[in-house]
């Protein structure tokens, strides 16, 4: 319980939302230097080809022509590759192969919208007009777009260094065990799934402003990002653009990530390699066509999964076999996104004894493909939670029962693909989502359907994901490229007000608000007196940013390691105000007590001396009320619950409607109610879109069919319905505040529940995702071929 | 966006002549299908001829036994008018169904029609109701009119001033919103007057919107939805794209058609 009302657990109102909806917001396009250029790129057309030749001779010509650079000049200044930050070993021991990813191609493209040339001019549009007299002569070759035939012998050769497009071809479990489990089964359920490719769709495109300072050699970069310090890190210490000290990163207003801003990308490098270049400022900042042909995309797995059951419906065993897409390039961290966030959460919620899983990662024609809300965590789900559902099924057992019998009830558990679960109650969340959906009464409302020519289904999805990412000796044994731990510095002033640094990024999830409740609560101050700083590497020491559900479990339990520390230096000052001894000072609601006195001082009192320092000598205490915690988690966290999706289908079309939806989550401890309720409406919304609406499409030659706004199917509010969202808590052991983190859990849960839903429905698996109208008519076609027509 | 000049005609006569001493022109109704393509640089008129100031093509009114609607009436308008509630409402629905409130406030029929776009809503209407499309220098009926995707009979230099749909009885518009942009993926508009009985279909035909004469045929007999109880139309000639294959479009010609029928008769 709270101790103010604006602590813990306390629905305020978010802090920042003042600025966003009454368009005062900082974003990066709205940063304006002195003396700004605007950059604009040219991008291959082709999905594959070699450049023989370009002519920028006419274009710089062009009026506002400031300058016009190429992939050539950016090798000659040594500028160095953008890489993938996690290493993964394939099974025979090999490391992947990651091809060379240079900002712009200098002799070849691998994708559409792979930039081989910047315009740098005084407009954006006087630089669209010179970017279209710049004569490129392509070589087209052939191009391979899907995964599955990625790998043929006869498929175009990406990268003349990496056979057969294979990354790798990585594993994880016991294969032996698997497979006499298999052997012994009485039964085996198989099911073939594509989790289908997704454009993430920020509503604020990516952009970067970069700025040279002839005098002190310094640069700065303005930029999109979820992650600065990371993104620093990466283009100083492998591109080699500056030292990390010459190189500011500053992420101010983000207007969404959903991890697409997570990664660092080539048109941050150019940008400030030519700022130094022609010693002006230069802005690019994407329009909508090119986000969706070069923000990183997400998901795109082809797999097979096998379940294996014995006589009881009790689960024995679990194989898979991914085929992962990874794109054109090797981004910054998509090597790990099919492999440690996929396969170790594949146990689900689940007492499986053995899992074994493959999966080859490859090259194809298209942008590259990483993290996107959830990353590898809802591909899992997708793979255990149809599995278990069509199990069920096939059993002709009821598919809650068939998850309780296989529910893990006993903690710490220690899955076989790596994950040791520390904490939950599966019962618990699978009864209350079970009451508030009104499964009981799911009989009557199929048959009313029925009665209108709907066909209603209903379908579960009792997920778990690995969130607070994450203990860093762990994630380094696993191929890391960093540590994941966060810190934190609160800066307490002279008159009491507190300024907490944190090496999080906020692009949506109100840190503002609820690291400032974390403060309120522990220094029984208003949270009006806390400010959050940060997105500035000149000013936040050193971070890992926003991603994976870690901004409370890891981010805030170091601003609470480094509130320890406040406390602590602030009963020594309070002792010399109070003339007492340190052991004796208590403090509790903003209040420093003499214990068995009535002697108190208030917080702006202690504060106040922590810095006139009249009280006390140097030699005894140094002066000052500032202290910073690097906070490196025990564990992952691991948010779960039940999700239920009822839907109907008209069957004249096809066209489904999600007519109620129940989401009963365990986050751990809450901090802000109302703003976690928004998360869980967010991702359900991203997961209801990944199942009947989103997918990127590509064209047999590679060209984007699924390029704008008229042809990629974003959700709307007008398809869902209204949420029923419940809690049950379980605390993380995990963290000093037991919280695990909801920033992905709708996006993970949701999917699986959709499709265990329509193929409920429709009396058919055969349903690909997304289920459009169209797919659910023609899966009903097949099912039921009478009804045609 | 490439540069042009801008004009802002007062009278039909002043645009049509800007448009004559401007063959690279473009006149400019409501912008929203017309900006979109210029933003992308897929466009580029020398000049844009602005109609929101020419006098006497705004407005919806009752004309015997016909329903004007001048060729600069936005589609909120349109959706809205009270003379057109009461006269038919089953051409308001059509306007009333087109993408969001931006789009209804800005867009205007007399652009959708010399769009024509494949998908778009009032050509169905158009065609299922027999309307004759009004130019500066003739008329055109609503059969000839459409000629194909995004293509028209209009020629160089002419603008549609305003059309008239003649009132019928029974009339229903059927939309199959397509997923992604909101256009019709399949709309079907059917009417009955007197004797005339038209069915016209949208979104669904590669070349752009058509009749279904075997529907109107069948819908002679008893303008019912009964009456199309399992016909349907071939999946030959229908567009194919991501959204929805022939089959799968020829399919909802039939079930439109049924529940415009019935909602037509309603
Ligand atoms: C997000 C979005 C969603 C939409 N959804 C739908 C939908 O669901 N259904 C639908 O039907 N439409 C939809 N539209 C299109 C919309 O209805 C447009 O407004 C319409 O197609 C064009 O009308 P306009 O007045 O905007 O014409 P403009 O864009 O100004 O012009 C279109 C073309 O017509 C020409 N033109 C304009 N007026 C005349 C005239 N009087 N005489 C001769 N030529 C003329 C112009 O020169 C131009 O070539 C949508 C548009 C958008 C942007």
């Amino acid at each position: 319980m709270s101790s103010t009302a604006t602590g813990i657990g306390a629905p305020v109102r978010r802090k920042e939302d003042f600025r966003f909806i009454t368009g005062h917001g900082q974003y990066t396009d709205d940063v304006v230097r002195p003396g700004e250029t605007k950059a604009v790129f040219v991008r291959s057309p082709h999905a594959h080809a070699k450049i023989k030749n370009i002519d920028v001779s006419a274009a710089k010509k062009m009026p506002g022509v400031v300058d016009i650079l190429t992939g050539a000049q950016l090798a000659t200044d040594k500028i160095g590759n953008l890489i993938c930050g996690w290493m993964i070993h394939s099974k025979d021991g090999t490391p992947m192969k990651m091809s060379a990813h240079p900002a712009l191609a200098a002799s070849k493209v691998n994708c559409v919208g792979d930039a081989v040339a910047v315009v740098i001019a005084e407009t954006t549009a006087q630089g669209k007009d010179a970017a279209e007299k710049v004569i490129v002569d392509y070589e087209v070759l052939k191009a391979v777009i899907d995964p599955a035939k990625a790998q043929a012998k006869d498929a175009p050769q990406i990268h003349a260094d990496i056979p057969n497009n294979t990354i790798y071809q990585w594993h994880l479990g016991d294969a032996k065990a698997v497979a006499a489990a298999f052997a012994a089964a009485k039964h085996v359920t198989k099911i073939d799934l594509v989790n289908n490719r997704l454009s993430p769709n920020a509503m604020e495109p990516r952009a970067a402003l970069a700025e040279y300072d002839e005098g002190t050699d310094n640069l700065t970069l303005w930029n999109t990002s979820q992650n600065p310090h990371v993104a620093r890190l990466v283009i100083a210490a492998f591109v080699g653009m500056a030292p990390e000290h010459k190189l500011r990163v500053i992420a101010p207003d983000v207007g969404g990530g959903f991890g697409s801003k997570i990664f660092i990308y080539p048109e941050e490098v150019v940008c400030l390699w030519a700022a130094r270049k022609v010693k002006r400022p230069v802005k690019w900042t994407s329009d909508r066509s090119e986000a969706f042909l070069t923000d990183a995309h997400g998901r795109d797995h082809v797999t097979h999964a096998e379940l294996a059951l014995d006589a009881n419906g009790k689960i024995l065993a679990l194989r898979a076999k991914t085929i992962a897409n990874l794109g054109a390039y090797m981004s910054t961290f998509s090597s790990s996104v099919p492999t440690y966030l996929y396969a170790t959460l594949l146990s689900g919620q689940y007492n499986i004894p053995s899992i074994y899983c493959e999966v080859d990662a490859v090259y194809t024609n298209t942008a590259p493909v990483d993290a996107y809300r959830g990353a590898g965590r809802p591909e899992a789900t997708f793979v255990i939670e149809r599995l278990v559902e069509v199990s069920a099924r096939q059993l002709g057992l009821d598919p809650v029962d068939l998850r309780r019998r296989n529910f893990i009830t006993a903690f710490p558990h220690q899955t076989p693909v790596i994950m040791a679960y520390d904490a939950g109650d599966y019962n618990a969340s699978l009864k209350k989502a079970l009451e508030i959906a009104d499964v009981k009464g799911f009989g009557k409302r199929k048959r009313e359907a029925a009665r209108h020519g709907k066909l209603r289904g209903i379908g579960y999805s009792t997920y778990i994901e690995a969130c607070g990412i994450a203990p860093s000796q762990a994630v380094g044994s696993l191929g890391a490229g960093v540590g994941l731990w966060e810190s934190a510095e609160v800066r307490v002033n002279p008159t009491g007000s507190v300024e907490v640094l944190t090496g999080c990024h906020a692009h949506g999830q109100g840190h503002e608000t609820t690291f400032a409740q974390l403060v309120s609560e522990r220094l029984g101050i208003p949270f009006e007196n806390v400010s959050i700083v940060h997105g500035d590497t000149d000013k936040v020491q050193f971070g890992m940013g926003t991603y994976g559900s870690r901004s409370g479990a890891v981010g805030m339990s170091a601003i609470v390691k480094a509130l320890d520390k406040i406390e602590a230096k602030a009963k020594k000052v309070a002792a010399y105000v109070l003339e007492a001894a340190e052991g004796d000072i208590e403090f509790k609601d903003g209040k420093f007590t003499v214990a068995g006195t009535d002697k108190s001082a208030a917080w702006g009192d202690v504060a106040l001396n922590a810095y006139i320092a009249h009280k006390f000598v140097g030699a005894d205490l140094e002066p000052g009320l500032k202290e910073t915690s690097f906070y490196d988690p025990t564990n992952f966290t691991f948010p779960a619950g039940c999700h239920i999706c009822e839907v109907e289908v008209d069957i004249e079309t096809g066209k489904t409607e999600i007519v109620n939806w129940t989401a009963v989550d365990d986050f751990g401890t809450i901090i802000n109610p109302m703003i976690v309720e928004g998360q869980v409406h967010g991702g359900i919304a991203q997961g209801v879109g990944q199942a009947m609406m989103e997918g990127v499409v590509y064209s047999a030659e590679g060209q984007l069919v699924s390029g704008s706004f008229m042809d990629y199917t974003m959700p709307r509010a007008h398809d869902l319905p209204s949420f029923h969202v419940g809690l049950t808590e379980t605390k993380s052991p995990s963290n000093p505040l037991g919280i695990k983190g909801c920033g992905e859990a709708g996006a993970i849960a949701s999917p699986a529940a959709v499709i265990n839903a329509i193929t409920d429905a429709i009396g058919s698996e055969d349903l690909a995702m997304p289920a459009t109208a169209n797919a659910v008519w023609s899966a009903l076609q097949r099912a039921t071929p009478r009804q045609a027509a | 966006m490439y540069n042009f000049t801008f004009h802002r005609p007062t009278t039909v006569r002043q645009a049509a002549g800007l448009l004559s001493r401007n063959p690279e022109a473009k006149l400019l109704a409501g912008g929203h299908s017309l900006l979109p393509v210029m933003k992308l640089r897929l466009a580029q008129p020398s000049a844009l001829i602005d109609l929101s100031q020419v006098e006497g093509i705004v407005g919806v009114e009752l004309k015997g036994r016909s329903i004007s609607i001048g060729a600069m009436t936005r589609h909120a308008d349109v959706a809205n008018s009270p003379v057109l509630k009461e006269a038919m409402p089953g051409l308001a629905a059509v306007p009333g169904s087109i993408g969001d409130p931006q789009v209804r406030n800005r867009g205007t029929i007399g652009g959708s029609i010399a769009n024509n776009d494949p998908n778009a809503d009032y050509p169905a209407a158009c065609l299922g109701l027999g309307a004759t499309i009004i130019t500066n220098k003739r008329r055109i009926a609503a059969d000839d009119f459409f000629t194909g995707m995004f293509s028209t009979a209009l020629e160089e230099g002419e603008i549609i001033v305003r059309i008239s749909f003649p009132i019928a009885k029974k009339a229903g518009y059927e939309k199959f919103k397509h997923p992604a942009s909101g256009f019709a993926l399949v709309g079907v508009f059917a009417s009955k007057r007197g004797s005339d009985i038209r069915v016209a279909v949208t979104g669904a035909g590669s070349n752009g919107v058509f009749r279904v004469p075997t529907f109107e045929e069948a819908l002679k007999k008893r303008f019912s939805p009964k009456s199309l109880e399992g016909l349907t139309i071939p999946a030959a000639g229908m567009n194919s794209d991501i959204h929805a294959t022939p089959e799968y479009r020829a399919h909802l010609v039939g079930v439109l058609a049924r529940r415009a029928v019935a909602k037509a008769v309603g």
